[in-house]
């Protein structure tokens, strides 16, 4: 069961360390810094919906911390924990209640990321004047946490049961399909 | 898209997205009218870094201003037919110099690993107390 999960965290995280690389190719297109598709969420919503929260929200933080030191800095490091500690308690939260489906959780998440890279901001700049870019990164956080919403759908979907732990994947699998081949 | 069921949004679902689209065309609302209510004539360029106010500069007066940094020029903000923008960064994204022209009272241009923070501001210091008025 250790070793299993050891091997869980370490593919995850591996894999969200090589989307968060993929993204930083795909240059800013946008005026606005903070503007991207957030790809990484992927591999949090997966475990979130196969693991648990609590595993969602190790492999996030050592996903962050692991891309600050090798493609960022102490900035960036604050900015992707300020977002990925609230989009991870938001997406928990509403996970628990039971009441959301995955897009749903997936959109709030994009949001709350956002919002809370930009409380970051306020705190690191001192300054109260971040009403345009709460603007825009509220609109895409909503869009960004659709796409991925309906990415993770797919793949959950598709993930073979047995590749995380038994009894975790309830609810979500009920068709044969994505065996292992 | 095999198992629509299982992925159909419940009532829950709906109320939660409704109210996130309202608050985002709220935010939109708000910037919208702060932006109708404030006049370039009388906007103020505040140039800071490290929170310390380093000038502040009329917004219809074309300028340039070279904030110092380390090695150098940090970065370069320019004053233009009532538009700022940086022109030049020293640091390695330029996430600042593509953020273009800001105009508008609440603007700002930022560029972190500097410190640097170029804001517009009203004469009441707020496009919000022109609204409320």
């Amino acid at each position: 069961m250790r070793a299993r999960r050891v091997a869980q965290y370490g593919l995850l995280i591996a894999l969200a360390m090589v989307l968060s690389y993929v993204e930083s190719l795909v240059p800013t297109f946008f005026a606005v810094p903070g503007i991207k598709l957030g790809l990484t969420n992927l591999v949090v919503m997966v475990a979130l919906y196969r693991m648990s929260g609590r595993d969602a929200v190790i492999i996030n933080l050592v996903r962050i911390l692991l891309v600050s030191i090798t493609f960022g800095n102490a900035f960036s490091l604050m900015y992707a924990a300020g977002g990925g500690l609230l989009s991870g308690a938001v997406m928990i939260l509403l996970k628990r209640t039971g009441r959301f489906q995955m897009l749903t959780v997936s959109i709030a998440g994009g949001i709350a990321h956002n919002v809370g890279q930009i409380l970051v901001a306020m705190a690191l700049l001192e300054t109260w004047q971040v009403s345009y870019y709460l603007l825009i990164l509220w609109w895409s956080g909503l869009a960004a946490g659709l796409v991925i919403g309906f990415l993770t759908a797919q793949v959950v979907r598709r993930l073979p049961a047995s590749l995380f732990g038994p009894g975790t994947a309830a609810g979500n699998q009920k068709d044969g399909k994505g065996d292992v081949k | 898209m095999n198992d629509r069921k299982a992925n159909a949004l419940k009532r829950s679902d709906l109320l939660l997205l409704v109210g996130l689209i309202a608050v985002g065309l709220g935010l939109t609302a708000f910037v919208l009218l702060t932006r109708m209510y404030s006049q370039s004539d009388d906007l103020t360029v505040t140039i800071r870094q490290n929170s310390q106010v380093l000038a502040t500069l009329p917004l219809d007066e074309d300028t340039t201003y070279a904030v110092q940094g380390e090695d150098g020029v940090a970065n370069l903000v320019v004053i233009e037919d009532g538009s700022v923008y940086i022109e030049e960064a020293s640091c390695p994204d330029k996430l600042c110099v593509k953020q273009g022209k800001i105009r508008y009272a609440g603007d700002s241009l930022i560029c972190l690993p500097n410190r640097v923070v170029v804001e517009i501001t009203g004469q009441d210091d707020l496009g919000l107390d022109a609204v409320a008025k």
